[in-house]
């Protein structure tokens, strides 16, 4: 009898609690503007969520210093995904059932992003994610937006630089994850286009630290350039790798790489690496015509004033979105189908990651322009012309 | 007999409970966590089936979750496939995978086992992530329809939650019920000592092999749910770190108790939730208390709050008598 009675107290103990929980979190909207944050602080994608986090921070707490939008003040509700797509799901549902934000910034992972879609587009909240995957704005969804450059406008910069030096023959080495998996669809679909032609069609794993078995098949295989395709680490391992091996072949990375992390990783060895790139790490290099100046110096000096070290390619999406959030909410106000047609409407808007035109039938909103190429010279970055 | 009689008490009062819940949480975030309770309940009870009856460690059990997600995930998206004729294939292709590999892995023992389940986890999880043809890679596979029952769709928080605790239940009284059989009797004498069992005549190696087909068959099918329920499914959810996540859930409720899985299950996937107070310290104080429990509650969750209700209650009792 004893047990009995002890798995009934237990039993009601933990909905008790259960309850009391519940009860504490649902609270009404007040007065200050709710936006919503999924970033993967934690785990394998931390690299991405933890600038996003950080710059979205930043810049909610300049908006409030300078007297909140419209004398209202924004709170920032963030939640750590862990690059897990089930905890993002959960994260997006507390953050509209139970802080019923106005609208959401991230998921900092294509996957994230894939699986909060059906969540969001129910609710009818506005989602601005920070992944690069094409897949989420094509087809277009009604209330998903997107500030991370496409990929393929990364492939179509290093083509056309391909094709201006008369370079046909390609290697690709992807790295087999998302973003790598994604860049290698792109590769491969574009290269008619281009004329060009891929000779050898490699990939590697994401904790790989050896490719030298790859780089040599791609050196018999007689390609021209190779193009690789991954976050880092792998691509540095891949820059000295080549280095190791004397292979003279012009080698290009993605914009997966364009942090500062990449050229310390990689050493000597980065010298002469040419990849595309949003325009903050060369931003003081860019001509005062570029529209993007102004806001490129704004983010990179406010950064490394509070969080000490430059601010990249990754936070910059996450500062564009909270930027179009704002843009839209100072003119409409914060029900989420007036951001959402306001977010549509949105053109020209000059941020970090390009500048963006949004319409009904783009919600990605970036053209090739987004991207410039830069090269690694005396381990610094330097604009390519 | 009268013991049987508790049991089904004791379970009627916590289906009833359970299915009670929605009615207090209306429009909650609450009840979505509570789906995810339900997955994760399953699963604990489909790996406490090996692990705490049999005494069979498998490092690799989130693989068999992938599987029922992917197997009914690309039937349904890619061919015209009924989900729950799907779920039925993901759930018998788990099943027979298991027999098949479960002939020459059950006969290694302790690390051994462990190292042949946890490659057995990581060769599919390679499996998810490589075969972008079928499974979308890394990038993931969407647009998973929502299981339907008639006019009912299984699209919102509420059904879901109806329909994934009914299945866990059933499962949980299904488990419950084979702890009490014969059955259940031999798993545990192969979990205390393997001879001993064979030489009662209990055919281990067969009986083991049978429980680690059952466990599969039962975490695809939690895996089938949970790409429906999601209708998004990509191989980061079923890797490693998520084999590890169960067999954290089976210790941290109570090996061999059903209800301790459900604790389990349940403490790990709220805790995150209560956590979010701390900010960026939250992975820090979950570990402690994980690493607290365990050290303080060696039998796990159910053991030690037992042996905590029982010091209570001598104390409660000293009392009173001492007052009289």
């Amino acid at each position: 009898m004893k047990r009995c009675l002890f798995l009934t107290v237990l039993l009601s103990v933990i909905f008790t609690i259960l309850f009391v929980f519940m009860a504490g979190t649902q609270s009404i909207a007040a007065s200050p503007i709710k936006i919503g944050a999924l970033f993967s602080i934690s785990g394998p994608a931390a690299f991405l969520g933890e600038p996003e986090r950080n710059t979205a921070q930043m810049v909610v707490d300049e908006i409030n210093k300078a007297g909140g939008i419209k004398g209202r003040m924004l709170e920032l509700v963030v939640i750590d995904t862990q690059g897990d797509p089930a905890k993002a799901v959960q994260g997006a549902n507390k953050l509209i059932k139970d802080d019923k934000v106005a609208a959401i910034i991230g998921p900092s992972t294509t996957g994230d992003s894939m699986a909060v879609i059906p969540v969001v587009e129910k609710a009818e909240i506005p989602l601005i994610s920070c992944a690069a995957g094409s897949k989420i704005t094509e087809p277009v969804k009604k209330w998903v937006f997107k500030t991370a450059q496409n990929d393929a406008l990364a492939v179509a910069k290093i083509y056309e630089y391909l094709n201006k030096q008369k370079i046909s023959k390609i290697a690709i080495l992807t790295v087999s994850d998302g973003f790598g998996s994604s860049g290698r669809e792109q590769l491969v679909a574009h290269a008619k286009e281009f004329g060009m032609d891929i000779i050898s069609n490699e990939t590697y794993g994401p904790k790989d630290t050896d490719m030298t078995a790859q780089l040599t098949k791609i050196r018999a295989g007689g390609a021209q350039a190779i193009i690789c395709w991954g976050t880092n680490p792998g691509p540095a391992v891949i820059a000295r790798n080549v280095k190791q091996l004397g292979i003279k072949l012009p080698l290009f990375m993605s914009h997966g790489v364009s942090s500062r992390k990449f050229i310390e990783l990689a050493g000597d060895a980065a010298e002469g690496i040419i990849l595309p790139s949003g325009r903050v790490i060369v931003a003081n290099q860019m001509p005062n015509s570029d529209p993007q100046k102004k806001a490129l110096l704004s983010y990179v000096n406010g950064y490394k004033t509070i969080y000490k070290i430059e601010g990249d390619h990754f936070g910059g999406h996450a500062w564009d979105a909270m930027m179009l959030l704002k843009g839209a909410i100072e003119k409409v106000g914060d029900t989420p189908s007036a951001i959402r047609d306001q977010l549509e409407k949105t053109t020209k808007f000059s941020g970090i990651g390009g500048t963006f035109s949004y319409a009904a039938q783009d919600h990605a909103g970036l053209t090739k322009d987004a991207f410039v190429l830069v090269e690694v010279k005396n381990q610094n970055w330097k604009l390519v012309k | 007999m009268i013991k049987e009689k508790r049991q089904i008490l004791i379970f009627a009062l916590f289906a009833l409970i359970i299915l009670l819940v929605p009615l207090f949480l209306k429009g909650s975030y609450f009840l979505n966590v509570l789906v995810f309770i339900g997955i994760n309940t399953l699963l604990a009870v489909a790996l406490n089936l090996l692990l705490g009856y049999a005494g069979q460690i498998s490092l690799g059990h989130a693989a068999f979750f992938g599987l029922g997600a992917y197997v009914s995930g690309i039937l349904t998206t890619r061919f015209p496939v009924d989900p729950w004729l799907a779920l039925l294939i993901a759930a018998m292709c788990a099943a027979a995978l298991a027999f098949v590999i479960g002939f020459p892995i059950l006969k290694l023992k302790g690390h051994y086992l462990a190292m042949a389940t946890l490659g057995f986890g990581i060769i599919m999880y390679i499996f998810f992530n490589e075969t972008v043809d079928w499974t979308g890679g890394p990038s993931g596979l969407s647009g998973i329809p929502n299981l339907r029952l008639g006019p009912l769709i299984f699209d919102n928080d509420r059904n879901n939650y109806y329909l994934i605790w009914m299945i866990t239940l059933g499962v949980m009284l299904l488990s419950i019920n084979l702890s009490q059989s014969r059955i259940g009797r031999a798993l545990r004498a192969i979990n205390d000592s393997e001879v001993a069992a064979r030489v009662m005549g209990v055919n281990a190696h067969i009986l083991k092999v049978q429980i680690f087909t059952v466990s599969a068959f039962i975490s695809a099918i939690a895996g089938s749910l949970y790409a429906y329920t999601m209708t998004f499914i990509s191989p980061t959810s079923f890797g490693f770190n998520f084999s590890v996540e169960l067999l954290t859930m089976v210790i941290i409720g109570g090996l061999g108790s059903i209800y301790g899985s459900f604790l389990g299950a349940a403490i790990l996937t709220m805790l995150p939730e209560f956590l979010r107070v701390f900010r960026d310290f939250d992975i820090v104080i979950y570990g402690l208390m994980l690493i607290l429990i365990t050290m303080f509650m060696p039998t796990g969750l159910i053991g030690g709050l037992e042996t905590l209700f029982k010091i209570i209650i001598g104390k409660i009792k000293g009392s009173t008598a001492r007052n009289a």
